[in-house]
């Protein structure tokens, strides 16, 4: 048996397959994957996400210890109450994991990093704190439901307890997050559509839970959360990225704040000269040609060039087609093979996002 | 619990077969299998007129989370894949006894079901 969220028995109710995801029972679908996709991106769908480790972080050298930690700036948030995305890289500037990151204010902030990840986050926040005053607080007191999609936020809104709260939230900007009583609201998510990720108090998880099932809200498993997230765009730690890809070959250039130059970041030399040769290695997307499914692992042949493999495959349910992403040799052009059961089949190079806001990105051919 | 009905045959790898009694048999996929795989996206159904052997993969079912072979589960030439799949793969999650079907085959010869399971043989092997 593995860990359980507070949601566990709202699984069970809805008849969810149960699946071990990095030690915890969670659902991978409740009966079909792709009818909760679908309603993600055409009306609103629910994800219990409360494996994910959140951590407050208080104290006078917050701020600049952050700045220290992450390869994104932490200055660059304009207010409390905004986020931003980051990876925390290794001294060899490897990511040991990506998170989101929120203001407080007041020398608050709050990360929300990975499930699978979370001993080794832990451990090194803890690491690294010692001898600065900032203080490491996991709270495993708190529930995470991430409600996505064209209606999720009016739905969602619902089930706030005060017309100020219910005005708040929904006035909230992408990638701004408020503090609303006991609930915590971001407009957050890893689907590609709008929405919000709640943090709440566990005790409340069950009901709210509830409230917007009631509302309409589709519960979403795993399944559906990972070719979401793949249309999207969007990087899974542990299969596009790890402690031995950088940033740079892992599509997350963007995330890294160079400037100011003289913001010292752990792993910044190593990614500098790694910047400075160039890349070896970039992550891209694919689009399968023909009729299969791309899957982690599988080998990509670059003609001419070299070889590199899917990190994330699947199929993508609004396209209809096969999608992934891959690590490839740094000059491969736009037409790719990939060795999929013993035959090699025709991909085509796209840049993600494949979909977002409900809409395909890429041209289809 | 998966549906498992009386009055057709199986095989361990999940293939169950129909005797129509016009000489033809249908064969698809079972309930259990169709439930194991999650939804399907594509399904590789064989051209007419192919000769098969008991135990030839003959036709592919991919899902979201894997790709799978189907199996003759008795020799004989195809008289026709199900062509609604190539558009309709979720049919064998829906209806894989009905509309879901994968296969027809004109059998080599009349002995070869009973090595077949039946339905209580079948329910008791999911137990193993």
């Amino acid at each position: 048996m593995g860990d359980r969220t507070p949601l566990f028995e709202e699984h069970q109710r809805l008849g969810a397959r149960i699946v071990d995801f990095g030690g915890w029972d969670m659902p991978l679908h409740y009966g079909s994957q792709i009818d909760e996709h679908h309603a993600v991106r055409r009306r609103a769908g629910m994800f219990d996400v409360s494996h994910m480790t959140v951590v407050d972080l208080d104290g006078a050298d917050a701020r600049p210890w952050l700045r220290h930690l992450l390869a994104n700036d932490v200055d660059r948030l304009p207010e409390p109450g905004s986020a931003l995305y980051s990876c925390m890289l290794n001294e060899t500037g490897g990511v040991i994991d990506d998170l989101i990151a929120y203001d407080l204010g007041g020398n608050r902030y709050r990360i929300v990093v990975n499930a699978a990840t979370r001993a080794k986050d832990l451990a090194w926040l803890e690491r690294h704190a010692a001898g600065h005053d900032v203080a490491v607080r996991e709270r495993p007191d708190l529930a995470m439901i991430a409600v996505q999609g064209p209606e999720a936020r009016e739905l969602a809104a619902t089930l706030l307890l005060s017309d100020a709260h219910r005005e708040a939230a929904l006035m909230l900007q992408p990638f701004q997050a408020a503090d609303l009583g006991e609930v915590f609201v971001a407009r957050t998510g890893y689907t590609g559509e709008d929405g919000w990720e709640i943090i709440l108090p566990a005790a409340r998880a069950a009901d709210f839970w509830r409230g917007l099932e009631q509302a309409g809200a589709a519960p979403c498993g795993l399944g559906a959360r990972d070719t979401l997230r793949l249309e999207a765009g969007m990087n899974l730690y542990g299969q596009d990225m790890d402690e031995d890809s950088s940033p740079l070959e892992s599509g997350l250039g963007w995330t890294v704040a160079w400037e100011p130059a003289d913001r010292d970041f752990i792993g910044r030399r190593a990614l500098e000269a790694q910047r400075d040769s160039g890349p070896l290695r970039k992550l891209v997307g694919l689009l399968l040609q023909d009729k299969g499914v791309l899957r982690s692992h599988q080998r990509v042949v670059v003609e001419g060039i070299g070889e590199g493999e899917i990190t994330s495959g699947g199929f993508s349910p609004t396209l209809g087609r096969s999608i992934a992403f891959a690590r490839v040799p740094a000059g491969s052009g736009e037409r790719v093979q990939v060795d999929v059961r013993g035959r090699l089949l025709a991909a085509r190079v796209v840049r993600p996002p494949f979909v977002r806001l409900g809409k395909a990105r890429i041209e289809l051919d | 619990m998966s549906n498992v009905p009386a009055d057709l045959r199986y095989t361990r790898s999940h293939e169950w077969l129909r005797d129509e009694g016009d000489g033809t048999m249908t064969i698809g996929i079972t309930d259990h299998a169709q439930d194991a795989l999650g939804d399907l996206v594509y399904v590789e159904t064989p051209e007419a007129g192919r000769s098969v052997k008991a135990g030839d993969a003959c036709a592919t079912v991919e899902s979201v989370k894997a790709a799978s072979d189907v199996y003759a589960p008795i020799g004989g030439e195809v008289v026709e894949g199900n062509a609604q799949l190539a558009d309709q793969p979720e049919l064998i999650n829906q209806d894989p006894y009905g509309a879901g079907w994968i296969m027809k085959l004109r059998p080599a010869s009349a002995g070869d079901l009973g090595r077949l399971m039946d339905a209580a043989g079948y329910t008791a092997s999911l137990e193993e």
